[in-house]
């Protein structure tokens, strides 16, 4: 039983809000994979939904590339949209 | 309530149940086969001593005699206990733990659904809460007994003890007698003799995707309900009343 696959948990913990990923469960096979998530994750009332995807199917970016991938953005304060003047029609964005 | 003596036994067999099922799952804790069922098992245990607790609360106002939840459950000597022999069998390896679980929720999903229209108020408020708990607790037992029967060599045969070893307590789920019958008729509890074939075919479908078969039992194992039990079960009940028989009328 130990050697089951592992399986990625999201919840959603309301509807309007996305999935969010919370852990992850070993598991035979997708349906006891949402049992178990069910089971270890929505104890305390944390979600409506869950989803289950097995960890091998997620493709994961390299953590050696960190410095090309996300530094680049960090110099990029304009990409932000805080430099507009925000019409107070619009209210709270 | 016409039948009071009728109603308070029926509470007790419910409740007994309940609380000793629910605490067979809790022995699992800390000790299951993986984390997953380190949770799920407790979890299920909560539900039913949750419903135990109930039970109790409104056995004690059905007897009228001032005995709270507590005291039904710590006090009471092992042959005041109504609850079926098939709860207090012992957990046995993970497959006796599982397939006792199935047998015994998928007799009380349909019960409990048809309690929610029971004619007192208060156990159909429990019904209306057990139902949906003991619903997740078929479909968890249920997919293991599928994926250990049909799973590997060792686990399909640890399956099919499992079945030959507990069948024969099945029975008792149905057996009928005066409580049964006056509850049945004054609308409190459904007839047990009437959720048989629903629960036959519970089995059959998740047998039959297990590898299993159902066996014929000629002799069933009866006794529970009077009041006589299994030696197991006093080791049960004196680890279970221990705090309250050590130190009378602890709290914490």
């Amino acid at each position: 039983m130990t050697d089951a696959p592992l399986w990625e948990v999201f919840i959603r913990p309301r509807n309007g809000l996305s999935h969010v990923h919370c852990g992850s469960v070993h598991a035979a096979d997708e349906v006891m994979a949402i049992q178990a998530a069910r089971d270890v994750y929505t104890r305390r009332g944390e979600g409506n939904s869950i989803w289950v995807v097995p960890s091998d199917a997620i493709t994961a970016s390299d953590p050696a590339l960190k410095e090309q991938n996300f530094e680049p953005a960090m110099s990029k304060i304009y990409r932000h949209p805080s430099f507009y003047e925000i019409p107070e029609d619009v209210g709270h964005m | 309530m016409t039948d009071q003596p009728a109603f308070l036994e029926l509470l007790l067999r419910l409740g007994d149940d309940c609380l000793v099922l629910g605490h067979r799952l809790s022995e699992w804790c800390g000790h299951a086969p993986m984390l997953e069922e380190d949770l799920s098992m407790p979890n299920m245990a909560l539900d039913l001593i949750g419903q135990a607790r109930s039970i109790y609360t409104r056995a004690g106002e059905v007897e009228g005699k001032g005995r709270s939840e507590d005291d039904l459950a710590y006090l009471r000597a092992d042959r005041e206990y109504r609850n079926l022999l098939l709860v207090e069998r012992p957990n046995g390896d993970f497959a006796h733990t599982m397939l006792r679980q199935f047998y015994y929720a998928a007799f009380m999903e349909p019960y409990w659904r048809e309690a929610v229209a029971s004619s007192d108020a208060a156990l159909a408020g429990i019904a209306g809460k057990a139902v949906k708990e003991i619903g997740y607790h078929v479909r968890h037992a249920g997919e293991w007994v599928i994926r250990l029967g049909d799973g590997t060599e060792e686990s399909a045969r640890r399956m099919a003890v499992a079945v030959d070893a507990l069948h024969p307590y099945t029975g008792e789920l149905f057996a009928v007698d005066g409580v049964t019958d006056a509850m049945a008729a004054a609308g409190v509890a459904p007839d047990p003799s009437a959720l048989r074939p629903e629960w036959d075919a519970t089995i059959d479908t998740i047998f039959a995707d297990a590898g299993l078969r159902r066996p014929e039992v000629a002799y069933p194992q009866l006794g529970g309900r009077q009041g006589c039990h299994g030696e197991e079960f006093g080791f049960l009940l004196a680890e279970l009343q221990y705090m309250q028989r050590a130190y009378p009328a602890m709290t914490w």
